[in-house]
């Protein structure tokens, strides 16, 4: 047995893959790509003996190795490719004993390329429930490979699998020796194939057909390979989707002779389960069906910002109350503000934002779990599709609250190409929850909390207008942008509708941790590195004006002493740096809109993210004004802002509303910028992104300030 | 010709042919195979998309997609 042996999991999606890969691995799972294509790959280590520790991949779920989506492709560039890194030394495949048929299609396939599988026989608790009884027994002796009933959920059986999974490592059981499979491409082709075996140096007959199928998605192959096997399928007059469709027939001929024995079916195969057929009647109904789905939407919302913000107040004060005591310990100097005004206030704005995404992707991973999901997109797909989208596109655009970078990633879920460029082009428009600390604060200085209806105050009423003003523009654009793109495949919208599930506690915390772990590591680092940078540019300026402003400032000023010249001093200091330089300079251009050079400062700042925005409000506020005075908050702060010009305050509502305006639209997040570029490869389509926000932005930025003037 | 379209809720057929290639490549791959019996399911709110219970499980489609299962009634 090799030292660390790789063990693949493949399945059907909903057959328990996902569940078996987190009872095998638990919290020894880590997230990353597969090499050459940007595909998220999980992947944990599973102890088989002392000595030997496996590494499994959990491939995407899939129902047969012609992949219809981009995720899928993945599969068979791994397992058609013995050279690749993560080509497994055994395949573990699972299988919803209640669904037997269809899954086992998928495992003729991957049994016919030559891989050592073995069979988990996963649902089979589901499978009694609809009187279906498989026998492991005589399905191993048909099937030639190692059958293990396992029930991923509780993790019955995983030993067992073990077993099966070392015994087939020392010995590997392989269908196809002799020359032996489910399917045979060589009955119809037998010189077509032979010709791709011996070019390619191959030995089976089955992997060849995937070279003349999929050459096209094979990224191990190169252009001059491609084109040959066009001429090859020319050559021997081949069809392709006729063949496949053959394939697929001939399989689920021979899966019906194998199983006839070892599968004793019910006398009904088409009737739902009892309470599936139940929920789907109020779920799926026209009037209560849009009811409960509001009622979720609400306990979302409710949930993310009410009960999440009790942990961030704590995070909150915690955050500077360690600043304050590193203040009062530590010798005062440019280290020192460097750790606690650049360092520790970055910090303190990612971790802000765990409540919020943990809340949201907590109960995201609920409804996944459940089955409820897959019922929204049935409900909504008529009504999206008005809008040039798919009603799968309905969980980007939920998760779009919590952050758009994982929300634009889930839009891969979405077959047809133009729907799901729709999806990912809109969806940075829903408010996500960088955007709500500033929300906050400006909705804070500018609006009366005056109670509405009893229960809702004017803010709150406010913050969720924000929130409506980004869906409705998500849909409104996706309506515009429709007419510009050309359609150039179809994509289908057929989906399996799992039955109704009480969701995995375990798997929705592991779904959580990984959400806030790639938050923290991804966002967390851009956060940080600005946080410092900025410092640096608000802190130091060209040639000695800082050095000398102290002594510039007395000499205009002869009268000023104690905290109003220090005061004078800071905010000269400011200026004067180069972020002072940088916001003088890009005043005229955002004065329209009523903003001076402070708020440039932070406009360019939050350029790469929009959460670096508060924490630079308040870095450029606590260094414009001398430090120590008490009432520190950056809210206390921006109210005492005084506007030169008017000598009123700064925050007056139209620049409070021009300001909420602004970030409702900017594409202001070099993350989401990156993922978008991941995901439509290239950098046409995060451009357009890019302009066309920014130009709504500035845009009714404008409008509003002119309007409220 | 009849489709799956064309079915009332509860009612069964038997799938006959596809009109479309691609789709039928996913179709049959879901186990939706010529001689497969099927019975809708549930219509969507609007009456797009539709459901069918077909090998055992539920599956969810486009009105126009259905329309391109053609289906002939059970004996």
């Amino acid at each position: 047995m090799k030292k660390t042996p790789t063990i693949a999991l493949i399945g059907n999606p909903n057959s328990g893959k996902s569940s078996l890969f987190n009872q095998l691995t638990g919290l020894r799972q880590k997230v990353g790509n597969f090499p050459s294509v940007t595909i998220e790959k999980k992947s944990g280590t599973w102890l088989l003996d002392p000595k030997t520790e496996s590494i499994v991949i959990d491939l995407p779920g899939l129902y047969s190795l012609y992949p219809k989506s981009l995720d899928e492709r993945v599969v068979i560039d791994i397992l058609a490719n013995p050279a690749h890194e993560n080509y497994p030394d055994v395949v573990v495949m699972v299988a919803d004993a209640s669904n037997l048929k269809r899954n086992l299609l998928l495992f003729t396939q991957v049994a016919d390329l030559g891989l050592p599988v073995v069979l988990a026989l996963n649902m089979l608790d589901v499978a009694r429930d609809k009187h279906l009884q498989v026998n492991a027994v005589k399905l191993a002796m048909k099937l030639g490979v190692p059958v293990v009933r396992i029930n991923a959920r509780v993790g019955e059986g995983l030993d067992n699998l073990k077993q099966a999974v070392v015994q087939t490592l020392e010995r590997p059981v392989i269908t196809t020796l002799n020359q032996k499979y489910f399917f045979n491409p060589a009955d119809q082709f037998p010189e077509l194939i032979n010709d791709v075996k011996r070019t390619n140096q191959l030995s089976n007959n089955y992997l060849a057909l995937h070279y003349v199928q999929q050459h096209d998605i094979f990224s191990f192959l190169n252009t001059e390979k491609r084109v040959a096997f066009d001429q090859l399928i020319e050559k021997y007059d081949f069809k392709e989707s006729g063949f496949q469709a053959a394939e697929t027939m001939h399989r689920y001929a021979v899966i019906d002779g194998l199983v006839k024995d070892s599968v004793k079916a019910a006398d009904d195969f088409l009737v739902k389960p009892l309470w599936t057929k139940r929920l789907d009647a109020i779920l799926l109904h026209p009037f209560w069906g849009y009811a409960v789905f509001l009622m979720v939407l609400l306990t979302i919302f409710q949930a993310v910002f009410t009960l999440a913000t009790y942990p961030m107040d704590m995070i909150d004060a915690g955050v500077s109350a360690l600043n304050d005591w590193l203040k009062q310990q530590l010798p005062p100097g440019a280290l020192t503000d460097l750790l606690t005004d650049g360092l520790i206030a970055g910090i303190g704005g990612v971790v802000i934002f765990i409540p919020q995404i943990a809340f949201l992707f907590f109960l995201v991973a609920l409804l996944e779990e459940s089955g409820y999901m897959a019922r929204v997109m049935v409900i909504m797909d008529k009504l999206m599709r008005k809008f040039g989208l798919n009603g799968k596109s309905v969980v980007p655009l939920i998760s779009g609250v919590a952050c758009a970078v994982p929300a634009i990633m889930s839009a891969r879920s979405i077959g047809n190409r133009k729907e799901r460029l729709l999806t990912i082009l809109v969806t940075p428009l829903m408010s996500c929850s960088a955007r709500l600390p500033i929300f906050t604060i400006l909705i804070a200085l500018v609006v009366p909390a005056t109670p509405v209806l009893g229960f809702f105050t004017l803010q709150g009423l406010t913050l969720m207008g924000l929130y409506l003003l980004g869906l409705v523009s998500a849909l409104l654009s996706a309506w515009v942008i429709k007419g510009m793109v050309k359609n150039t495949e179809r994509g289908y919208f057929v989906m399996e509708m799992p039955t109704y599930k009480t969701p995995r506690w375990y798997h929705v915390g592991l779904s959580v941790w990984d959400s806030v772990k790639s938050f923290v590591t991804e966002a967390g680092k851009i956060i940080v590195a600005i946080s410092i940078i900025l410092w640096v540019l608000a802190s130091y300026g060209p040639g000695d004006t800082i050095a000398r402003a102290e002594e510039t400032v007395q000499k205009s000023n002869p009268a000023l002493e104690g905290a109003t010249l220090d005061n004078a001093v800071a905010a000269y200091k400011l200026e004067h740096s180069y972020a002072g330089h940088f916001g003088k300079f890009i005043e005229p251009a955002i004065a329209p809109l009523g903003y001076d050079w402070k708020i440039g400062i932070a406009l360019l700042a939050s350029f790469a993210a929009r959460e670096v925005f508060v924490g630079t409000m308040s870095t450029i506020y606590s260094i414009g004004s001398a430090a120590d005075d008490d009432n520190g908050t950056i809210k206390a702060r921006m109210r005492a802002e005084i506007n030169p010009k008017t000598g009123k305050p700064m925050y007056t509502p139209a620049l409070a509303f021009s300001l909420l305006i602004f970030y409702v639209f900017a594409m202001m997040c070099m993350s989401t910028i990156a993922v978008v570029y991941r995901e439509t490869h290239g950098w046409k389509w995060p451009l357009i992104q890019l302009a066309y926000m920014t130009a709504l932005a500035y845009g009714l930025a404008f409008v509003t300030y002119q309007l409220l003037k | 010709m009849k489709t799956i379209a064309d079915l009332k809720i509860g009612e069964r057929a038997f799938v006959k042919a596809f009109r479309q290639v691609d789709l039928s490549l996913k179709l049959l791959e879901m186990g939706c195979l010529p001689g497969s019996e099927v019975m809708l399911d549930f219509i969507a709110p609007f009456g797009d998309p539709l459901g069918i219970q077909v090998n055992g499980y539920c599956l969810a489609l486009r009105k126009d997609e259905a329309a391109t299962v053609l289906v002939e009634d059970s004996i």
